[in-house]
This record gives C-alpha cells, structure tokens and sequence, in this order.
C-alpha cells in the first residue's frame, strides 16, 4: 500500500475512535466540544511516558486511556452540573484549558512539542479502531446503551424508571474520555510527534460534526460521519481538478486557473455540512432509517412513518 | 389509624404543597386500599397531577406524609421509589420516541435489573436476552404483539398510550398511578382501555386514576377522591359522587348553591 493510503488509513482510524470518544457523552444526550483537550491529555501522556520514561506502547496507550478517563470522570462532576450550551462552553473551555497548560510546561516540551521515539505503522491503529468499534456496538446493545439512549431522550421519565442519571452520564463521559486518550496515543506513535497546534479548536468541531451528521441514534452515526468527513476532502482532492478542467474546457478557457483551486474542496465541504444539516438534522443514519433498511419489513409501517413525520 | 393503615397500600395524611406563595394542595388526606381500582377526579387544575408528581418524588410536600405500605416515602429520591411499588404513565405520553416498543417496555423493568452485571450484559446482540424476551411477552400478554421492533415515534397515539402503561407495568409495580389514561381516545378506543385496566388490576395491581371521562371512571372505579383548588371535597363510592352538592359546585358553578339565588333575589 502506499504512503498516501496508509495515510488516510491511519487518520481515518484515529477519527473513527476519537467520534466514539465524543458520540458516548452526545448519545446521552450531553454535547462535549472539548474532544481536542482530551485526545491532548492521552498524547501527551504517551508522548511522555514513550519519550521521557522510555516507556513501551504497551505501557503508554494503557496509560493515556487511564489519564484521558481518570481525567474526564473528575470534571464530569461539576461539568455535567450545566446543561446545553453552557455545557457545550465548559467542555470547549476545558480543552483550552489543557492546551494552555500544556504550552507552559516545559517538560511536555512547551511550545516545541515533543518527539515520540516509538513508532507504530498503520495496522495498529487500524486494529484499534475496530475493536473500538465493537466495543461501542457491544455496550449500546446493553441494558446501559439502553440507559445511556433514555436519558438523551427524557432525562425526567428515565429517573422515574429508576436510572441514575447522573451516573449514567458521569460512566459515559468516562468512558469516551478513555477513548479519547486512546486516539492521542495512538496519534503520538503514529505521527512521531505532538505539538499543542494539533490539538485546536477545529479538531474538536470536527469530531463533533462527525458525530451530529452521522447521527446519534445509533452506534452506526459516528463511523458513517468520520468515514465521510475524513475521506469526502480526499475524494474531492482527485475529482475536483477534474471537474474544474471539464467547466474550463466547457467554456473554451485553457491553463492554469485560480480559483477555484484545491482549497476550494473545503468550501464544497462546508456547503454539503450546511445542506445536511438542513435536510437530515438527526443525521445520516437515524433508527427509523436503519428499521426501514432491515429485510423483510412490509411497506406499510413506513408509509405511516410518513405521515407522522 | 395505624391500624387501617396495613390494608391500604398507599395513603396521603395531611398533605400540603405550595409553589412560592400559592397553594396548589391543601391538608389532603386519603387512603388507597390494596387491589383498590381508586379515581382522582375534579375540575382542571384542582391538583390531581400535583398529587401525582407529589407521590412519584418528582415533588416533595412542604407538611404532611405519604405513607406506601405504612412506610414513609416523601423523602426518597424519585429514582428509587418504582423500586419500591410505585410506577406511572404520563398525561402526555412520555415514551422514549427513538427507542421501539420493546426497548421503551425493557427500560420499565429498570427498577428490576440493579446490579452492574445487568447494566452491562446485551439486551440483544447475538439473539434476545431474558429482559428481551418477557418484555416481548408482556406485550403479547397485553395484546399488543405487533409492533415490538417498531420505533414508537412511527405509532399511533391509542397504541402509545397502551405502550406507556405496559412500560410502567415491566417494573411490576404494586400501585399503578394513571394519568388521564383516556385523553384523546375516541369511544372504541376507550372501550378497549377500560378492559385493558381491568384485567392489570385482576393481576392484583392497585390502580389510582386521573380521568376526566366519567363514563371511564364509573365502569372501572368503586371509589373516588374528588379534589377542587388544592383540596378534598368528596372521597367515597363512584356511584355517588354526582349526588354530592360540594361535587356539583366545583363542576358546575355556583348556581345550583341556595346562598347564590338569595343573592340574585337580593339584587332583584
């Protein structure tokens, strides 16, 4: 395989794991921006043990999900005190949080960033994001993905029915900050390098926007948007220039023309995120979809569907 | 009265409940005896869901006690009170709109499943779980096999209604709280329900019913509590809660009251 598709092999994996860390707190309902804080906290940690410690990836990924999860239990505490887009501000606060205080420690190498000296290829955290994904599909089929979907649906109703909200929350949160630092160690050994930059409010947009236009009904959201966000700019990056020399040829225009040039495929990018969330603002993949898709379902239930909708 | 009290599953004694300086339940006393197929009725607004909310936890009263089974429950959490018998359907229906009828139904029996080992054994992923399966059945129990993989936001508002109460049912309450069980369910409809509650409560549930269909209430309740602004003003047999004047005055006005036509002679 090539350098370019181990790649996009590689970042698509990280994304797929880091829209799971952000889609368990969103399933229960409770918005998180802070992705690029906690995937910081889990490569640094590696970054640190593997470089400083001379730690094995053995040692550093186990640790990072352990910091990235001690971490966010801690702060879900008083931060799931808040709610919508209080809670959206306080996570969006926590990550700059970290990412100042990582910039003004020198031992994590400030501003400089720190050299990862182990090295890990693309099978890994291939193989990470499937067992991550199996994961997920696994705990939303329990009683607790149960618990986890009630409360994003009523939190009101669930506590009468005898769910703890507040610890089902507080276990989500957790878990997907442990996710989260599973993604930064893997971005450490991945990349060989960290730097404070990476890890911008942007990434946490994104991750976000993977989670919301992949829908967040089910565990299937999160894949479908990573996988189209993460690949869409690559598809668009061979097909756009292309395209733009059919439109110039069309309109008798020969050599190089700017724009619209292969920055523009963000532009396009952001077009088809604004459309989506007009058009399917439950995501893009949603239960009814999924109980529609299923074999043997007569046609009549959808056509009810319809109507209600 | 203590002593009365082991025969009633449930009894308010002295109950007030205030919002700042407004008084929506004042010293309301009453008694649900177990097994009983009890009516909470009165004119809108005279504190039948507040008393509703003050028995699930969702309020606490400012005086007064609500005894379950002689116990005290006003200072339990909401959340471990249908542990302890208590379950509820809503006014409007609260079911989980993006889960299907059997995960909504499998969510009642919450109370049920405390440890972590249930928390964290599938419900069903390869094939259906024991909670999969009795949640299947009570539906079929209840007459309502059809639908189980359906998404409830896809059904119609009669078979939601049935849904919610089934869901209450999972967590095998002993007293069932139902709030207008039949708003919004044209005659058939209500027809179907009543039979339905009739055969819940021969299983040995205690059920106390919000309604403002009459017809409901006299074929399924031997007795009534009827509250007017926050208080009780008739507590007694079905059969003759329309005889009471106190009932009629809070229903109809002050008209049929003879101090009202000395006034109006008055003004004559």
């Amino acid at each position: 395989m090539s350098g370019y598709w181990t790649g996009i092999l590689t970042i698509l994996s990280i994304n797929v794991i880091m829209a799971y860390a952000i889609f368990l707190p969103v399933a229960t309902g409770q918005l998180n921006l802070g992705g690029a804080g906690f995937q910081a906290l889990g490569a640094y940690t590696a970054a640190f043990l593997s470089a400083v410690a001379g730690q094995s990836a053995w040692a550093t990924i186990p640790a990072a999900m352990a910091v990235g999860g001690v971490v966010s239990m801690a702060i879900a505490f008083p931060l799931l005190r808040t709610r919508g887009v209080y809670l959206v501000l306080a996570t969006f606060a926590f990550a700059e949080v970290v990412a100042g205080a990582i910039l003004n420690t020198s031992e994590l190498g400030g501003a400089m960033g720190l050299s990862v000296p182990e090295y890990l290829d693309y099978p890994v955290p291939i193989i990470a994001a499937i067992l991550v994904t199996l994961f997920v599909f696994y705990l939303m089929a329990t009683r607790f993905g149960l618990t986890m979907r009630a409360c994003h649906d009523d939190d009101v109703v669930t506590d009468l029915l005898g769910v703890s909200i507040r610890g089902v929350r507080v276990a989500a949160f957790a878990i997907g900050g442990a996710l989260a630092g599973l993604a930064g160690a893997l971005y450490a050994h991945t990349f060989s390098f960290v730097e404070i930059q990476s890890f911008n409010a942007s990434l946490s947009i994104y991750v976000l926007l993977y989670v919301l236009l992949g829908g967040t009904q089910s565990a299937l959201g999160p894949l479908f948007g990573a996988a189209f966000f993460t690949l869409l700019p690559e598809v668009l990056r061979a097909v756009l220039p292309q395209v733009k020399g059919a439109l110039a040829g069309l309109f008798g225009i020969q050599g190089a023309l700017s724009p619209p040039d292969e920055s523009w495929r963000f532009v396009i990018l952001g077009v088809l995120t604004v459309l989506m969330m007009m058009y399917r603002s439950e995501g893009l993949i949603t239960r009814t979809l999924i109980e529609r898709l299923k074999p043997g379902r007569h046609p009549a239930s959808a056509t009810v569907e319809e109507a209600s909708a | 009265m203590t002593q009365t009290t082991d025969r009633n599953i449930l009894s308010l004694r002295n109950v007030s409940k205030r919002f700042g300086g407004l008084s929506v339940i004042t010293d309301v006393s009453f008694d649900v005896p177990a097994g009983a197929r009890m009516a909470l009725i009165g004119p809108n607004g005279a504190g039948k869901t507040t008393i509703f909310n003050l028995i699930s936890g969702f309020y606490q009263p400012n005086e007064g006690e609500i005894l379950l089974e002689s116990r005290a429950i006003q200072g339990i959490p909401s959340r471990k009170r249908i542990g302890l018998g208590v379950a509820r359907s809503f006014q409007n229906i609260r079911l989980m709109p993006h889960l299907s009828v059997v995960e909504n139904v499998m969510l009642g029996q919450q109370a049920r499943a405390g440890g972590i080992l249930d928390m964290l054994k599938p419900l069903s992923l390869f094939g259906r779980s024991a909670w999969h399966r009795e949640a299947e059945q009570l539906l079929a129990d209840m007459d309502l096999p059809t639908y189980p993989g359906e998404v409830v936001a896809t059904l119609p508002y009669g078979v939601r209604k049935k849904i919610e109460v089934v869901r209450a049912l999972a967590a095998r309450p002993k007293l069932l709280l139902l709030d207008e069980p039949a708003a919004g369910l044209n005659a058939a409809e209500t027809d179907n329900l009543t039979a339905f509650l009739k055969r819940i409560s021969e299983t040995g549930v205690t059920l106390l019913v919000v309604e403002h269909d009459m017809g409901l209430v006299r074929r399924l309740c031997d007795d009534a509590v009827v509250l007017n602004f926050g208080r009780k003003i008739y507590d007694g047999p079905t059969a003759t809660v329309q005889d009471n004047p106190l009932v009629l005055e809070a229903y109809l006005g002050p008209r049929h009251a003879s101090k009202d036509r000395q006034g109006a002679a008055h003004v004559a």
